[in-house]
């Protein structure tokens, strides 16, 4: 088990939005978190990936307790991308991409060859290297989310955390990011557990689902255990059916109608 | 802009030689700029005095550059430079162009203190008492600094600090502390408070190695105590939860950061009294200069110490034999420098 959540208790100030969680991610899976707004999946992600502590319970990675590890040791095993991060005006590709070796430098040693080959190999990965020397704001959306996922590959973790990477991309881009999320995976046998929306591209790109509704996780599997008309009702109130994708044979949610919404 | 790696055995730096290049020049031309202002005193001098004065024991010049003009050029370019370090550090942190130690409280602070005990103990700092003049106003601006920086940095801090709010705050903050500096003139006695005034327009009138020690040890201290910080530092110009992701400790990271800013803004105060404009100036100039993303650090306080004292240098020249506090000259030049930025940042 690479990363655990053992009784949880999760919130912002008096609002606690987990009450007592347990979560597992093996090693060398993707895995995603689906459920709908507000149940807790991010503030999941944010306590799994160390930024936010919990009330209640422990973190666990690698089996130890992650807020025991000091913070730039957790950085070189653990890579985040939080959602909808913000960058400082006029930064290029190149300098963000640096910063993802923060974790290695010293002061004496500040940039390596070791760190100038990561940023190389991480433009690389992303198909970024010609658009370096470009400001980021100039980039498109899908652009600067690959520009951002490059960020955390160069922080050089086999465990990867990425938060809604695909919002406000369009189709195409969502597919392209979690394409590269599946080429990660497959290529270097990178752990990534991420947040999505889209519950097709999820059964589809994802080993494992976790399905969360008000804090609490419904179930947990591989897609096709979780994503059942049942559960459709219980966790997302949807009235829906399910079909094979006919491009990937994974569960492709057709929706109905929302149960609060009867059949006229 | 180019980088150049510099890698020798374990090490590894990157440099920028724009910026080393700037900054190089920036100290060459300080040092003009420092003669230049020792040629100005009862007795004038040409350049050829001045420099033979500083280096050559034996000159009848020596006495004079010494003990009154030398400290004085040395106090303008160290306030200079430790008021751009600390305004570097601060707009670093807050993510904001306009921060700067007066949005840290530090330097109205400072102003209230200092024209608190002027008031409150009348004559006692005038011409009679040399010690507590010396003395007593640097450490009751220093008492004032920090003091106005916990007022700022304690109201600010919410589970956390945020740079937006801490420069609200600080705004808030330094209203205030103007009204009641503005209250304690109003009631004071009038000599007094007209000494109080040349000393809260920021003044390099009279200062002597009293004035340059504690700032050259705090320089000496902080500046690479920052610059070890300074990574941490392009680190915290990101989002908080990037921050984190990237294995910074962000609090104590930002606190260590804005304690050193605060201490050198305080030292500099002291010595001199709240100079304007030259933390909020420099860094920005520095950072258009070396056209990098954030204010570089050690080319900001070159740029400081330049500003100062090329400041000085007018306002002692301008209205000869009549010399003005270099406060007034920098906040002449700056003030239409702020407005440029504000309108900039409106496009």
């Amino acid at each position: 088990m690479r990363l655990q959540a053992a009784g949880v208790k999760l919130g912002y100030g008096d609002r606690l939005i987990v009450d007592g969680l347990d979560l597992g991610i093996e090693a060398g899976t993707v895995t995603t978190i689906i459920g709908p707004n507000g149940c807790g999946k991010s503030t999941l992600l944010r306590a799994l990936g160390r930024l936010l502590k919990p009330q209640g319970g422990e973190v666990l990675l690698d089996g130890k307790r992650i807020d025991r590890i000091p913070t730039r040791e957790v950085a070189k095993i653990l890579g985040m991308l939080p959602q909808a991060p913000t960058a400082p005006e006029g930064l290029t590709v190149a300098d963000l991409v640096a910063r993802g070796r923060h974790p290695h430098q010293t002061w004496y040693r500040q940039w390596s060859s070791d760190d100038e080959g990561a940023v190389a190999a991480a433009l690389d990965m992303t198909g970024l290297a010609d658009l370096a020397e470009r400001p980021l704001d100039e980039l498109s959306g899908g652009q600067r989310q690959r520009a951002w996922i490059s960020m955390a590959l160069a922080q050089g973790t086999d465990l990867l955390l990425l938060d809604e990477p695909t919002t406000f991309l369009d189709l195409a881009h969502q597919v392209e990011v979690l394409e590269l999320v599946r080429h990660l995976h497959e290529e270097a046998g990178r752990t990534v557990v991420m947040v999505l929306h889209d519950l097709n591209l999820a059964a589809r790109y994802a080993d494992r689902l976790v399905a969360m509704r008000a804090g609490r996780v419904i179930a947990s599997g591989t897609p096709h255990e979780v994503l059942t008309e049942d559960l459709l009702r219980e966790v997302f109130e949807l009235d829906a059916k399910i079909i094979a994708d006919p491009v990937a044979g994974t569960p492709l949610v057709v929706p109905i109608r929302p149960l609060s919404h009867p059949a006229p | 802009m180019t980088i150049l790696p510099l890698r020798v055995g374990g090490l590894a730096w990157q440099v920028r030689p724009r910026g080393v290049v700037l900054t190089l020049t920036g100290v060459v031309l300080l040092a003009l700029l420092m003669a230049l202002n020792m040629r100005i005193g009862d007795l004038p001098m040409t350049l050829a005095d001045v420099v033979t004065g500083t280096f050559d024991a034996a000159s009848p010049a020596h006495f004079v550059i010494m003990e009154l003009r030398l400290p004085r050029a040395l106090t303008g370019a160290l306030v200079g430079a430790a008021l751009a370090l600390s305004g570097a550090i601060i707009q670093s942190i807050a993510r904001n162009p306009l921060a700067s130690p007066e949005i840290l409280g530090v330097t109205t602070g400072a102003s209230v203190t200092v024209v608190a005990g002027v008031v409150a103990s009348g004559s006692a700092y005038g011409g009679v008492s040399g010690l507590l003049s010396s003395l007593g106003i640097p450490a009751l601006a220093l008492l004032g600094g920090l003091l106005g920086a916990a007022v700022v940095y304690g109201l600010a801090w919410r589970r956390g600090l945020d740079g937006y709010r801490l420069v609200l705050v600080g705004i808030g903050v330094a209203a205030v502390f103007t009204n009641v500096k503005f209250w304690l003139l109003t009631v004071g006695d009038v000599n007094d408070t007209s000494r109080a005034m040349v000393w809260i327009s920021g003044s390099l009138n009279g200062r002597g190695w009293e004035h340059v020690t504690p700032t050259a040890l705090a320089l000496v201290v902080l500046v690479p105590l920052t610059l070890l910080g300074t990574r941490s530092l392009d680190a915290l110009r990101f989002g908080d939860d990037t921050v984190t992701a990237l294995g910074v400790r962000m609090n104590p990271a930002r606190a260590l950061m804005i304690l050193a800013a605060v201490l050198l803004a305080a030292v500099a105060t002291a010595s001199a009294g709240p100079i304007a404009f030259v933390a909020l100036a420099s860094p920005q100039i520095a950072l258009r200069l070396t056209r990098s993303g954030r204010p570089p650090l050690l080319c900001s306080a070159v740029v400081g110490g330049v500003l100062t004292t090329a400041a000085d240098l007018i306002a002692r020249t301008v209205f000869s034999p009549i010399e003005l506090p270099v406060g007034i000259v920098t906040a002449v030049l700056g003030a239409p420098y702020l407005i440029h930025l504000i309108w900039r940042s409106r496009k």
